[in-house]
């Protein structure tokens, strides 16, 4: 693996009003890696992916994403955000639009791909996630793992150098939670750089090359998933994990 | 005495039913109607207000209300974009302009623009339906805005935030994504708009009009002046509501299926 760092945040707070939400937050991820941010809720782990691509703007510090500040107001942030696809705990489809649009507009629009090549690019990565034969169908009449599998085939279709997923399970019916991170998991295999906030440990010590945990808007602890997971070092690592494994 | 609570509800109800047709009958039987006839509806002079009534009164209506409406909804959402501003100045503005303009009676903007503005600035009005069209429009935007502006904010943030991280600018995301969300929530309050914007018309005629130039409610005042009969004035708000119970039968259709479809 090249050590070619892909995302690169140094130093990294973030405030809402009052509520110091991140404090200090240092993290490189390099290209290919799949790193798994887990902490309890209200750890700010959400926060620091949206800050990634800069839906939350940082109060202080440096996001560096394939060379480029985000923090620098001269960096083109449209043209950066194109690069990095992002997963929503709420899918976010746009519910005015069929399936194969909603892969196909982003394209269109901002890549400004023709309208073939744009269905066409939409018609494979809808295959690789399993609805081909939902393309004409609205969101709405999708469940809900579909809809994500629609998201991240929509993330995709961009090429982008890295992958966001913010709670991409969690508001799923656990039977469906499956399909959702078999296509995360073949992602992942193919070498997509990828940054997961995620609850599913299963996912993270199996899949994740590296595991983060967070907490009260620190990085406690990092390392391997075996490291983290499975012999943490931290007190409050270890009171995390068996909490959520208790259930 | 004790009635039941429901009991009671029920004996009202049919109190106010005996009630209400007894009121129907007494007004059939009391009322006049060969006189009311004569003073309100008399064929001939129904008749004597066709074809004008159509080729002249109510095409100046709708030309009135198309053009307010298409100003309206245009500058509506130009104000609706600058109250949802991060700048505090376009909102203070959008603001400023949707506080006046809704909070002015429709004639008085109507004789300021129609009347001061010419004098004020030794100008023409170049076209005389913009004359009655532009306050009509300036002040529809008011309301549009508000409007509109409730519809943007009732498409989910998740929306704005799912288009941006695709690469879409804001404007982008607005055309495409939030807007023709937005459209169709407010389709409905807009399409209100609309039936009022139809009535308001009415009010244009007080700059004086042309023969040309004339609409419906002035058509059936001067039919009252010269047939010395309500006849005429009947007709024309008949006319009125030609126009607008399709729409509000719309809007009521609209509605009922954006229930049933939940969204």
């Amino acid at each position: 693996m090249s050590t070619e760092a892909v995302v690169s945040i140094r130093n990294l707070n973030k405030s809402f009003g009052d509520n110091h939400v991140l404090r200090g937050i240092d993290l490189e991820v390099q290209r290919g890696e799949v790193v798994c941010i887990i902490g309890p809720s209200g750890s700010g782990k959400s926060t620091l992916l949206r800050c990634v691509n800069m839906l939350e703007t940082p109060s202080h510090g440096t996001v560096v994403v394939l060379g480029n500040d985000l923090t620098d107001l001269d960096t083109d942030l449209d043209a950066a955000r194109a690069q990095i696809g992002m997963v929503f705990q709420s899918f976010n489809l746009f519910p005015h639009m069929s399936v194969l649009d909603n892969v196909c507009v982003a394209q269109q629009k901002v890549l400004k791909r023709s309208s073939t090549d744009a269905q066409k690019i939409g018609r494979q990565l809808l295959e690789r996630v399993g609805l081909s034969e939902k393309e004409s169908a609205f969101p709405a009449q999708l469940s809900g793992g579909q809809q994500q599998r629609v998201a991240i085939a929509r993330a995709l279709a961009m090429n982008p150098q890295v992958m966001l997923f913010d709670e991409a399970t969690s508001a799923l019916d656990p039977e469906l939670v499956g399909e959702v991170l078999n296509v995360m998991r073949g992602l992942a295999d193919e070498g997509m750089t990828m940054l997961v906030v995620t609850h599913e440990m299963g996912f993270a010590a199996n899949v994740a090359s590296r595991v983060v945990f967070m907490d009260g808007g620190v990085i406690v602890e990092q390392g391997s998933p075996a490291q983290v997971i499975h012999s943490p070092k931290e007190e409050r690592t270890r009171a995390f994990l068996s909490n959520v494994q208790q259930h | 005495m004790a009635i039941s609570k429901r009991k009671r509800a029920q004996y009202i109800r049919f109190g106010v039913y005996a009630l209400s047709i007894a009121l129907v009958v007494a007004v059939v039987l009391i009322v006049d109607w060969s006189r009311l006839q004569g003073a309100m509806f008399r064929w001939d002079l129904v008749k004597k207000q066709f074809p004008g009534l159509l080729t002249t009164a109510a095409r100046n209506t709708i030309i009135f209300t198309i053009l307010g409406f298409a100003g309206g909804l245009a500058l509506g959402l130009f104000l609706a974009l600058l109250r949802l501003s991060r700048a505090r100045a376009y909102r203070w503005f959008a603001a400023t302009y949707i506080e006046i303009f809704r909070g002015i009676p429709l004639v008085v903007t109507l004789l300021i623009l129609g009347f001061g503005i010419p004098i004020a600035f030794q100008w023409q009005w170049p076209n005389p339906y913009l004359r009655g069209a532009v306050p009509l429009a300036l002040v529809a935007a008011a309301y549009m805005a508000e409007t509109i502006r409730a519809g943007i904010q009732a498409v989910p943030q998740g929306q704005m935030e799912a288009a941006r991280s695709l690469g879409m600018s804001y404007s982008r995301a607005m055309a495409t994504v939030i807007i023709p969300q937005a459209m169709r929530i407010i389709i409905p309050p807009l399409t209100n708009e609309f039936v009022l914007l139809i009535k308001d018309t009415s009010l244009i005629s007080i700059l004086g009009v042309t023969e040309g130039t004339i609409d419906l409610a002035r058509y059936g005042r001067n039919g009252v002046f010269d047939s010395a009969n309500s006849t005429p004035l009947i007709v024309a708000g008949l006319a009125y509501l030609v126009m607008t119970l399709p729409l509000t039968q719309l809007v009521a259709y609209m509605e009922r299926r954006q229930k049933a479809s939940g969204r």
